[in-house]
């Protein structure tokens, strides 16, 4: 599973092993199109049943009507996805071809040759330019940089937008530019993957170059397709995959299709419609045979042959399949697949949700699942960048056991530390140069002078910064030397090694040489978890663990500093593992954080940062509001679990006591974690009744042992709970809590920012990324992207709920009108002789699926039937969505049934007034399809709630579109209906029908609507007389915005409470000390327990069923 | 349903002040994209629902009145003669009496005027139980051969009577080839009525459908004789029998009309009418039946319609009291939110 990539090597058998550079994203190749498109096609079950619809309906002897009937729609509907199809893989082709066909400078015979990117082979060394695009996934053997570094922008990778540093191999430092062209080699590497963040290779050099050691390579070393190469004069490097083998080309992926649950609600109503269809086939081909034999042998104008066919006894249920084919209304898919895509447009058009700050539009990447938005249950949600603004602030600190910046709440006016760095303390001093250097920062000095400063992680920023200000500024790193300046005097320090930070380790190391005395320093920071056990044997620290869990309290994110002096000759020793680890191919990343391990112990602790990570705006109401809406919430975050509960608290994501109860699961071994558990399933079981917040607190070593060994209690848990905080968890885990909740049948949506949430965004039902400051991978993997977690309360209630209405009113409707004409079809059948006629011609059924029946309901894209305030103001409305109250077996047996009515209607009125003289097929059927499409353009007037102009036009203009398309079919004289609607059209018989036919179908149905509205009502009803009757509009779910922020409102409380623990944690149930604990004096909340009381928490949870 | 000027959304209001003149259509698509494009948003109100159906009473119930004056206006004479055209020796087995061809077949029928009939009087026949809408009948024709005569040679649709004798058969087809054949003369008195038998079929049919140059071509010289023959000198397009004939009926049960009387009938007039009953509907139960009839503004009688919308009318009627009733006797509070309980029992029960 390796591949050697020899570099510069022309005669090389790997060129030809390993595909070229040709980026090919293409689906088809102009000879495939045709049939591959079609196979796609015709994998999906219902395009199957039309074509052997369609097929059957060659066969002359059973076609009731002409195969265009079928085949016209089916032809149409393959074409217009065909030609998107067509289309989008046209522009693939475009921008393949742009890439392939850029220019790039290659070595090939040992001279640099400019050739097209798609002949880069695999060996090949390639040399870029100062913003060239990267081309192919290269390791890098040389560049312009004295010091072997260069930079380089990831943004269309990850979404990063900050620079970042890559190195060349050790191998290959110090060696001549003019000689790189020359250089051979091997590389070994892994088979390609899709990993970004991991490249375990080797380089060894052949002579002259000689470096007999295998060199290690990582990801630093490489530099991937896509990047674009910046603040660097050159760079050369080896490729190494190419095409579509890149890390890029590998994690393209068509993601899988997701399915709405209205979608799987539709294609089971289909299904239902089938089976009945099926029904009605067999029951009417039974009749038409028994009737044949009875009666038509009679009829000897019909002229039966005695003696059939053995198929004869096939003939009539076969032709009654395609008399009823039409139940299944073709046209469904493809009027879905257009609303969907203008409710995905409406979402990127919507100017309420363009985050202003960064003018970042919302996006809706997957046009497809608009209406599971309105039917989430379940939001499960990362805190930092999400709820949070991801902008770091250095707010506080403990150093030594001093606190600081408690008075203030900003340590950097605090007078103590100001005075403390002035006067050079040594603890003080170490603290900054910690906060200083352990990072991966890189400072630039812009013109002004100012130094930016470029990380990738918000905290280190904001660490850097606040040393900045406290007169610890980096201002220099070049290479492996960083150069801090402190008041006057300038710090030299080398970068020996760099341990960093992964979400198992949570923390991170550097290891420096301080170049003026050569001391060699281990510097670390990490979570206090990671830090604090590590602590030297002799040092307190208790100071730093309550410092910890005060600012946890507060909200704030910690991070514990500590460094230790290392001995030349044991950090040899250590280094030594390091590199044998670090060049290892297998469990690399292990290997290394078991080496690390043997280097952070016996820190010196120095102390505790706390960063503020201000909430978002809006985000208390819009948890608030989404609560009442019926929406569970559910908190997977990183971070501790103190900050975790102290950030739902103050974004109302629990409620504190009385009304909110808080049950954790914690414990030291499994078994604690297993009684602790239990405890909290049966408090929570016994709680559902009682009209309480209960939520439980998680955090990630117990979630693994629940998830191992009690998974199911775990699901019940889950099932019995509103709102979860899991603290700690990890990105698999955070995938896993989302795998639970949809295997309990609920719909998901998860939020995020971060790489962290991709799997989890990438697992839910819907994802939506933020687009933030932790880069886009989140927005990309995600099917809606948003600017601010504020706009979650627009996308759902608005978007998901009118895209949910629309829907269910859209696909009821389509089957409403298919089984309308039907009905007629399967009536008129009983006064033909059960043989199968079709009372309408071809062109009238074909128009009637495709043209007078889909553009005026196409318009309910309009449709609003509660103003958008409205919706806002009582989000509870949205439980309609969520139960799927609009579209569902009862709902649609009313469509059913309605339909099955207005056939009546219009076929006993047709038949009876167009009787005797009158009964001429072509009239008879005109009248009847007139009779159909007035009462559809009624029915859907009937159903619209809203009436902007382009919904009368719709409707009106079809209605006279119907006439004038007749009109002009009647005009032509070989056409089957040649004069027959202006005949019509002049009898007053006709008009006189149509009336009756409107007012005998409407009525009733009108009346029903009326007595429901007003003596039934649904909520939605109410709710809309409230608003279109201006009635008083006071109601519970009134909710007056509250701007809270941590600063103002939560930390003066919290100061006072680390004195009296105690009080916070007062246990609830003396049996169960461990179990219950309560959240918040009560007092300070006071503002909590003023609104909503009754709102939400009266919900039970197993609405589902009803 | 309610359209007061109140009920129209917020977002309207904020529209319309967008001056209109350089970017109305701009305007009109932001809306569109910010889907606040001015909407009226009526409300199902019981006064105008009430409303609604009382107009819908009093304006069905006056039609409703009309239509079945026009409709009771129109006299007519149905007479059945199928049963009593067999002779009492073939009364037992009428299907051989229809199919023996020596077996004379004319019969005379005496029809009592009632009323005075105004000319133009139609004279129908009707046939019961006869299914022109039977697939296997109803395609079996070829609208291009009607049209093209023999110059049109794919007749496959016209099975099982596409041709005879292994020549094509014009017209060809089951309709055709059971042409119905009875025919009828009128005595008033002593003088025979003249009845009009040109422009009984539709013109568009006479000039666009059949052709003026095809003629019957080896009609009914098969084996198995259906209807009537036709006579091979006269062009389709004026065969205006078989015209007739060939617009099949959607009904089993159906007139078709066989010619005008243009005179006017007296009260009192006795009618003696001279018929060939040629046409075999014995076999399977079928009725045959003379129709003579005066028209009105709607048509022939059929009360179908006036009774239809009087029903209708006096329904909504009944309807709109007993909703009025039901409001001013438990009056709604419209819109009154205190009926909202967000309880999800309340919800879902």
């Amino acid at each position: 599973m390796k591949r050697f990539v020899y570099i510069n090597d022309d005669e090389s058998p790997t060129q030809e092993l390993y595909c070229d550079n040709r980026i090919s994203n293409r689906k088809y190749t102009l000879l495939n199109f045709l049939p591959k498109n079609l196979w796609e096609q015709f994998s999906r079950f219902m395009n199957q049943y039309f074509l052997l619809i369609a097929c059957l309906q060659l066969w002359s002897l059973i076609t009731p009507v002409n195969p265009a009937s079928t085949w016209g729609p089916l032809i149409f509907i393959f074409a217009v996805s065909a030609t998107k199809e067509a289309w989008d893989d046209y522009n693939r082709y475009l921008s393949d071809k742009k890439a392939n066909e850029k220019e790039v400078w290659v070595v090939r015979k040992g001279i640099k040759k400019h050739i097209q990117a798609q002949d880069i082979h695999v060996g090949n060394i390639v040399w870029l330019r100062e913003n060239d695009e990267v081309p192919c996934d290269l390791v890098l053997i040389g560049t312009s940089d004295p010091q072997g570094l260069c930079y380089v922008e990831t943004a269309a990778l990850d979404g990063e937008t900050d620079l970042k540093t890559r190195v060349i191999p050790s191998a290959c430092m110090g060696i001549d530019s003019e000689l790189l062209h020359k250089i051979k080699g091997v590389v070994e590497c892994p088979n390609p993957d899709k990993d970004i963040r991991r490249f375990d290779a080797n380089l060894r050099l052949f002579p002259p170059f000689i470096d007999n050691d295998v060199c290690p390579l990582t990801i630093k070393n490489t530099i991937l397709q896509s990047c674009y190469l910046r603040n660097t004069e050159w760079v050369c490097g080896v490729a190494v995959y190419t095409g579509n083998e890149t890390k890029l080309g590998m994690s393209r992926g068509v993601p899988e299709p997701k399915l709405t649950a209205m979608d799987a609600m539709i294609d089971k109503l289909t299904g239902a419609i089938f089976v009945f269809q099926i029904v009605v086939v067999i029951v009417l081909g039974i009749a038409g045979n028994v009737w044949k034999d009875t009666e038509a042998r009679k009829k000897w104008y019909v002229l039966y042959p005695n003696e059939g066919p053995w198929y004869e006894l096939l003939v009539i249920p076969l032709r009654f399949e395609l008399l009823c084919s039409i139940m299944i209304p073709i046209s469904i898919k493809v009027s879905l697949d257009l609303v969907k895509s203008l409710y995905a447009k409406f979402i990127d058009w919507d100017a309420e949700m363009i985050d202003y700050e960064t003018g970042c539009p919302s996006h809706a990447t997957n046009t497809a699942i608009s209406e599971d938005l309105g039917q989430v249950e379940y939001i499960l949600t990362d805190k930092t960048g999400t709820l949070t603004e991801n902008k770091m602030v250095f707010r506080r600190c403990c150093i030594s056991g001093i606190f600081y910046g408690n008075e203030s709440g900003n340590a950097l006016k605090d007078a103590q530390l100001l005075n403390a760095v002035a006067s050079g303390s040594t603890d003080v001093i170490r603290f900054l140069t910690v906060m200083a250097i352990c990072n991966t920062v890189i400072p630039v000095q812009s013109k002004t002078g100012a130094i930016l400063y470029k990380a990738q992680s918000q905290d280190e920023d904001a660490l850097v910064q606040a040393a900045a200000k406290l007169h610890m500024v980096l201002f220099n790193r070049s290479g492996n030397i960083l150069e801090t300046r402190y008041n006057a005097s300038v710090f030299h320090y080398e970068v020996l090694e760099t341990l960093e930070f992964t979400s198992d380790r949570k923390r991170m190391s550097v290891v420096v040489r301080d170049c003026q005395n050569g001391k060699i320093i281990l510097l670390s920071k990490g979570a206090d978890e990671a830090i604090l056990p590590y602590a030297a044997a002799g040092q307190q620290t208790r100071t730093f663990s309550e410092a910890v869990e005060q600012y946890a309290q507060l909200g704030l994110r910690t991070l514990c500093l500590a460094w230790r002096e290392l001995k030349e000759d044991e950090y040899h020793e250590w280094y030594l593992m390091f590199r044998e680890a670090s060049s290892t191919l297998v469990d690399r990343e292990w290997r290394i954080a078991e080496v690390c391990q043997r280097l952070e112990h016996d820190l010196e602790v120095l102390g505790v940062t706390a960063i503020e990570d201000r909430l978002q705006d809006g985000v208390p109401e819009t948890i608030e509001t989404l609560r009442k809406a019926g929406i569970n919430f559910w908190m997977l975050t990183g971070d501790k679990q103190n900050t975790a509960i102290q950030i739902a608290l103050s974004c109302n994501f629990i409620s504190p006591e009385p009304k909110g109860q808080l049950l954790l699961i914690d414990g030291k071994t499994e078994d604690e974690v297993s009684r602790s558990f239990e405890r909290v399933l049966l408090t929570m079981r016994i709680t559902t009744s009682e009209p309480k917040d209960v939520a439980f607190v998680v955090d990630g070593w117990a979630l693994e042992i629940l998830l191992k060994h009690y998974r199911k209690a775990f699901t019940e848990l889950a099932i019995l709970s509103r709102t979860a905080i899991c603290c700690r968890v990890t990105p698999s885990q955070k995938a896993q809590l989302v795998e639970l909740l949809k295997s309990c049948d609920y719909r998901t949506l998860a939020i995020g920012d971060g790489g962290n949430d991709v799997r989890m965004i990438q697992q839910a039902a819907i994802g939506v990324g933020i687009s933030g400051r932790e880069g886009l991978q989140a927005a990309r993997a995600a099917d809606y992207s948003i600017g601010k977690f504020r706009f979650l309360k627009r996308l759902i209630l608005v978007h998901g709920r009118y895209s949910y209405n629309r829907t269910a009113f859209l696909s009821q409707y389509s089957f409403y009108k298919s089984l309308l004409i039907c009905f007629i079809q399967i009536f008129f059948s009983f006064i033909s002789g059960v043989s199968g006629t079709s009372l309408f011609n071809s062109v009238s059924l074909m128009a009637y699926n495709v043209f007078y029946t889909s553009i005026p309901v196409l318009v309910s894209v309009l449709d609003k039937d509660l103003s958008e305030e409205m919706v806002m103001q009582h989000p509870q409305i949205l439980f309609y969505c969520q139960a799927g109250r609009l579209l569902n077996p009862s709902t649609f047996a009313g469509w059913f049934g309605r339909s099955l009515f207005h056939a009546i209607v219009v076929f006993i009125i047709s038949i009876n007034a167009y009787a005797y003289e009158k009964s001429e097929m072509e009239e008879v059927a005109m009248m009847a399809l007139s009779g159909c499409i007035w009462l559809q353009a009624f029915v859907v007037t009937l159903e619209t709630n809203s009436f902007t102009i382009l919904q009368h036009l719709a409707i009106w203009g079809n209605l006279i579109a119907f006439y004038v398309i007749n009109w002009i079919v009647s005009s032509i004289p070989s056409s089957g209906m040649y004069t027959i609607m202006f005949r019509l059209c002049r009898q007053p018989t006709y008009w006189i029908t149509v009336f009756l036919i409107v007012a005998a179908g409407m009525g009733p149905i009108l009346a029903l609507k009326y007595f429901r509205y007003t003596y039934r009502p649904s909520k939605i009803n109410t709710l809309q007389q409230a608003e279109r009757l201006g009635g008083p509009i006071l109601s519970l779910g009134n909710i007056e915005p509250q701007p809270r922020s941590l600063e103002k409102e939560v930390s003066p409380l919290s100061i006072t409470q680390p004195k009296n623990r105690s009080l916070v944690y007062e246990p609830l149930l003396s049996d169960s000390p461990n179990t219950r604990r309560s959240l918040g004096s009560g007092t300070p909340f006071d503002f909590f327990q003023s609104q909503s009381r009754s709102s939400s928490s009266s919900y039970s949870r197993n609405c589902k069923d009803n | 349903m309610d359209v007061d000027g109140g009920s129209t959304s917020s977002d309207s209001t904020r529209v319309r002040s967008i001056p209109i003149h350089s970017g109305q259509c701009k305007a009109f698509l932001s809306q569109f994209k910010q889907q606040s494009l001015p909407a009226c948003k009526p409300v199902l109100t019981p006064a105008w629902v009430i409303a609604t159906l009382l107009l819908l009473g009093f304006v069905f119930i006056p039609i409703g009145l009309v239509t079945l004056h026009a409709s009771r206006g129109v006299l007519e004479i149905v007479d059945r003669y199928d049963a009593d055209c067999v002779p009492e020796e073939f009364k037992g087995n009428k299907a051989s009496y229809i199919k023996d061809t020596s077996v004379p077949k004319n019969c005379t029928r005496i029809l009592k005027v009632h009323k005075y009939m105004k000319a133009p009087i139609y004279i129908y026949y009707q046939l019961d139980n006869y299914y022109q809408n039977h697939r296997r009948y109803v395609k079996s024709r070829s609208d291009q051969q009607l049209l093209h005569g023999l110059k049109y040679n794919d007749t496959s649709s016209c099975k099982p009577e596409e041709s005879n004798n292994g020549l094509p058969v014009v017209p060809c087809g089951l309709i055709a080839w059971s042409l119905f054949n009875d025919t009828y003369t009128f005595i008033r008195g002593t003088a025979e009525l003249r009845v009009n038998r040109k422009n009984i079929a539709w013109k568009s049919d006479r000039d666009h459908k059949f052709g003026k140059h095809v003629y019957p071509f080896n009609f009914q010289n098969g084996t198995l004789i259906g209807g009537g023959k036709l006579d091979p000198n006269i062009p389709l397009g004026d065969q205006e029998d078989l015209i007739v004939w060939m617009r099949t009926s959607a009904l089993p049960s159906f007139r078709k009309i066989y010619g005008r009387i243009e005179e006017d009938l007296e009260a009192d007039d006795v009618i003696v009418v001279h018929l060939m009953n040629n046409y075999n509907t014995y076999s399977f139960g079928g009725k045959k039946k003379l129709v003579i009839s005066t028209s009105s503004w709607l048509g022939g009688r059929n009360d179908f319609l006036g009774v239809a919308y009087i029903f209708v009318g006096s329904s909504a009627i009944i309807l709109s009291l007993v909703f009025l009733l039901l409001h001013v006797k438990n009056p709604r509070p419209y819109g009154d939110t205190a009926y909202l309980s967000w309880n999800r029992k309340g919800i879902s029960s």
